[in-house]
């Protein structure tokens, strides 16, 4: 009798650290969501997003600058990223059983474990050095790098979902094969495809590694892509590491709109690939 | 205009999208290479010396990597002892606890740490997790546990301890989707056979869940292992950036990554330059290795 | 009805084979097939009659690892000649699926006219024209004209399938294959689509391969019995149906086979 209770005893304390383990990830991300709220919507005015920074010592100015710069590197990669993307994707899908395909997938999987860093320092040396400059082009390179193996991944897995029998319906029709790959296939997956690429965007947006010395950041308004960019990231974090109360608060409300930003993009396309998921695709 | 054979018009999107996808490897292979050449000075000068070497010193222009593996490995390490237990049980409680309809939710926000940006988890460090360490945390593990070496010495709030939890929190989602969608593949005919044999529920998970799920679960905890080694922002800003091996979770240190972030900008001797691109590759090869051997238990796991 | 057999031929195959890796599916099957009749296909499922159908349109090598031998003459002329580009033959042979397949995130009217659009033809009035006209054979016409921009895939299965016969008819290929088109229709739909089929028969030859006797002892003129990737018997309709030559055959129709 005993032993049944113990071994009840053990099923309960275990449902009990599940249930902790859960509150352990949960309560933190309820904090942060919570903090960066508060934090950073009382931080938060208009001139945040119309004002560009005023010098030290002054109060108020916003991050327009940085807004700006990072919707203009962010689409700028994503520019790079996407056409080829997108054409890894069609031939991981289209010709999964070819050996360079396989070779791609590798590539794929380790690209995506490259540390954020590693591709900044990557995206300065081949960039930045022999232009002698730090550049918004740099950051988009960078950033590009970053975005490629998730296009590449969920290209893959959304031009999977068309089933077979309708690329079998196409060349039935009498179409050659690229034809079906390009006007059937990839042009009605295309409202899929862009979930895919918003979540690529949503990951690409939140980066500050690889723009530290590729992007840079500056203090003005800019919109020349050889010369160095801020970018909201960047300028979060050099807000955070100052010792200026005033520059703290635009920290937070920086973060703010970072966040609002990306988890709705992200929030968003995660909807729709469950949903896409859920009906097989089609 | 010339008509081509369907088939010779086939082979050339095909000779497209190939050539596509070469530049793409051909891309990771120019990372490896362009790493290489950079790190070149440093590894003639320093040789796998480098690594050994507990001396950090820009302004000598003396240059050794051991402050910052050690602190990678560190914070990596422990962040992986909270984050691994953690994570099976949150996949657990998802997949088995949970009704379908909350489980979905749950699952979603747990994924959602996953997309905050990690320069917010570095801000949020810097002005609530490191004053909690500092205040509560460290105070009642020096009072409980301050006989061990790795309570000792004063809490400054930023250390290896806070980056390690910080760290924890980041790749959690990671191990647990991976964890979930293991369990999500155990057949139900084998929780029933284990339920029909008597198990409580606990020993239910135990046996035809975690037990059938130990390679898959390993794997899980290397890519999470590799999350946490690249991981630069937050662990940046909550590190304390000084080079030094100590015993104590409390002390600061500096990671490879941190390094990185915080000098690469700055550096202004060729030799300095290079050494911090000597750490890139590096942490550019143990991440790697670490992805390439979680890939192959993987593979061996879908096999079996 | 002896004018049936007069009829010109339009397909033929000659000891064609088909493998899937080493699985050898279809077995040396020789026949004619006549100007303007439907010729059924029946036999125990796994017998290799799919892949059959798929051999004619040269649909199966689409497959990783399939193989044919043998050949099959479209108007006289072997369509596995190399000098044959599979797209023409295809234009030619149009198919119809189990499934009901409609392009996905595409209108009704794309998914009828698609075929001649890509083909490089792009006069709205021609292929709205078009359109209506295979619609109406596909006698779908009706039920989908005031709609036509909405999406393929919105309509119930067995409009779907009837879009699919409008879209392959589209191309105007003279013979029509059908890989079992009505097994995952109701008996409503499948009665709609037996009755369009007879109006079809007037113009082009049909194909289909089907897991219902009854279905194939009213609408066809011609029936093949296959098993095994062996073609036991083939004839008309009439004849296998109340008289067949081989043993094996009546089994089956009487239901005692197996």
């Amino acid at each position: 009798m005993n032993y049944r209770i113990y071994r009840k005893f053990k099923n309960f304390m275990f449902l009990v650290l599940t249930l902790v383990s859960a509150l352990a990830v949960l309560i933190p991300l309820f904090m942060i969501i919570q903090f960066v709220l508060v934090q950073g919507a009382s931080s938060l005015s208009l001139d945040f997003f119309t004002q560009l920074p005023k010098p030290v010592g002054e109060v108020g100015g916003g991050m327009k600058h940085a807004i700006l710069g990072t919707i203009y590197i962010v689409l700028l990669g994503a520019a790079i990223a996407i056409p080829i993307g997108v054409t890894c994707g069609i031939y991981l899908s289209e010709f999964s059983k070819s050996k360079l395909s396989k070779t791609l997938k590798m590539t794929v999987d380790l690209m995506s474990g490259i540390p954020s860093i590693v591709i900044g320092i990557f995206a300065y040396l081949v960039v930045v050095v022999p232009l002698k400059s730090f550049s918004a082009f740099a950051g988009a390179i960078a950033l590009s790098i970053i975005m490629l193996p998730i296009i590449i991944k969920t290209s893959e897995e959304i031009l999977k979902l068309v089933p077979n029998h309708i690329r079998e319906a196409g060349l039935a029709l009498g179409l050659p094969r690229w034809k079906v790959i390009l006007f059937i296939i990839l042009k009605g997956s295309v409202s899929n495809l862009l979930t895919g690429m918003i979540l690529a965007i949503s990951r690409a947006a939140g980066e500050t590694a690889p723009l530290l010395f590729t992007a840079f950041g500056n203090m003005y308004l800019s919109y020349n892509m050889n010369e160095p960019m801020a970018s909201l990231p960047v300028q979060i974090y050099t807000y955070a590491i100052s010792p200026y109360k005033d520059w703290q608060r635009q920290a937070w409300a920086g973060a703010f709109v970072l966040m609002v930003l990306i988890l709705t993009m992200n929030l968003f396309a995660r909807f729709i690939l469950t949903k896409i998921k859920d009906k097989k695709g089609i | 205009m010339i008509k081509l054979k369907s088939k010779t018009q086939d082979a050339l999107l095909f000779y497209v999208l190939r050539t596509i996808s070469l530049v793409v490897i051909a891309l990771l292979l120019g990372i490896i290479f362009v790493l290489i050449q950079a790190a070149w000075p440093a590894i003639k000068a320093g040789g796998l010396t480098f690594l050994f070497s507990k001396e950090w010193n820009p302004v000598e222009d003396r240059y050794g990597a051991l402050p910052f593996i050690f602190g990678t490995l560190v914070t990596s390490l422990v962040a992986l002892l909270i984050a691994t237990p953690v994570s099976v049980l949150i996949a657990l409680f998802i997949t088995e606890y949970l009704p379908k309809s909350i489980s979905r939710i749950v699952a979603l926000l747990v994924e959602m740490v996953a997309a905050i940006p990690s320069i917010v988890f570095g801000l949020w460090g810097v002005f609530y997790l490191a004053p909690f360490v500092k205040k509560v945390l460290a105070p009642l593990l020096k009072t409980h546990l301050g006989f061990l070496p790795l309570f000792q010495g004063p809490s400054f709030g930023i250390g290896i301890l806070t980056a390690a939890l910080i760290l924890s929190i980041m790749i959690v989602p990671t191990i647990s989707s991976i964890c979930r969608s293991i369990f999500e593949l155990v057949p139900a005919h084998q929780k029933e056979a284990s339920y029909a044999l008597g198990s409580t529920k606990y020993e239910m998970i135990k046996l035809a869940i975690l037990s059938p799920s130990v390679s898959g679960i390993s794997s899980a905890v290397v890519l999470g292992l590799g999350r946490a080694l690249g991981e630069t922002m937050a662990v940046t800003m909550l590190i304390g950036n000084s080079p030094v091996i100590s015993s104590s979770l409390f002390s600061p240190a500096a990671t490879m990554a941190s390094v990185m972030a915080n000098e690469y900008a700055d550096a202004n001797t060729p030799l300095h330059i290079s050494s911090l691109c000597y750490l890139a590759l590096l942490l550019f090869l143990i991440t790697f290795l670490s992805n390439l051997f979680a890939r192959t238990i993987v593979k061996s796991f879908s096999k079996g | 009805m002896p004018n049936l057999n007069d009829a010109k031929v339009i397909l033929e195959a000659k000891k064609l084979e088909a493998w899937f890796g080493d699985f050898h599916a279809v077995k040396g099957i020789t026949v004619d097939y006549r100007e303007k009749t439907i010729n059924a296909i029946i036999g125990p499922s796994g017998c290799g009659k799919s892949t059959y159908l798929r051999c004619l349109n040269r649909i199966h090598e689409e497959i990783e690892g399939a193989r044919t031998a043998g050949e099959v003459l479209l108007e006289g002329k072997n369509i596995y000649d190399k000098k044959v580009d599979v797209v023409d033959v295809r234009r030619r042979i149009g198919m119809v699926f189990q499934k009901p397949n409609p392009f996905p995130s595409m209108s009704i009217l794309d998914n009828v006219v698609i075929g001649l659009r890509l083909q490089g033809i792009s006069k709205r009035s021609t292929l709205l024209e078009t359109a209506e006209v295979c619609l109406r054979k596909a006698a779908l016409w009706d039920e989908v004209k005031d709609k036509l921009n909405s999406l393929g895939t919105s309509l119930s299965g067995g409009q779907q399938q009837r879009l699919c016969i409008a879209r392959a008819l589209a191309v105007n290929p003279p013979v029509l294959l059908m890989d079992e088109p009505t097994s995952a229709l109701d008996p409503i739909a499948t009665a709609k689509i037996e009755e369009l089929m007879n109006e079809i028969k007037k113009e082009y030859t049909v194909i289909i391969v089907t897991h219902n006797m009854q279905q194939a002892a009213r609408i066809s003129d011609f029936t093949s019995f296959f098993v095994y990737g062996n073609m036991i018997e083939h004839g008309l309709s009439a004849d296998i149906f109340t008289n067949p030559k081989e043993k094996q055959t009546e089994d089956y129709i009487s239901g005692r086979f197996g």
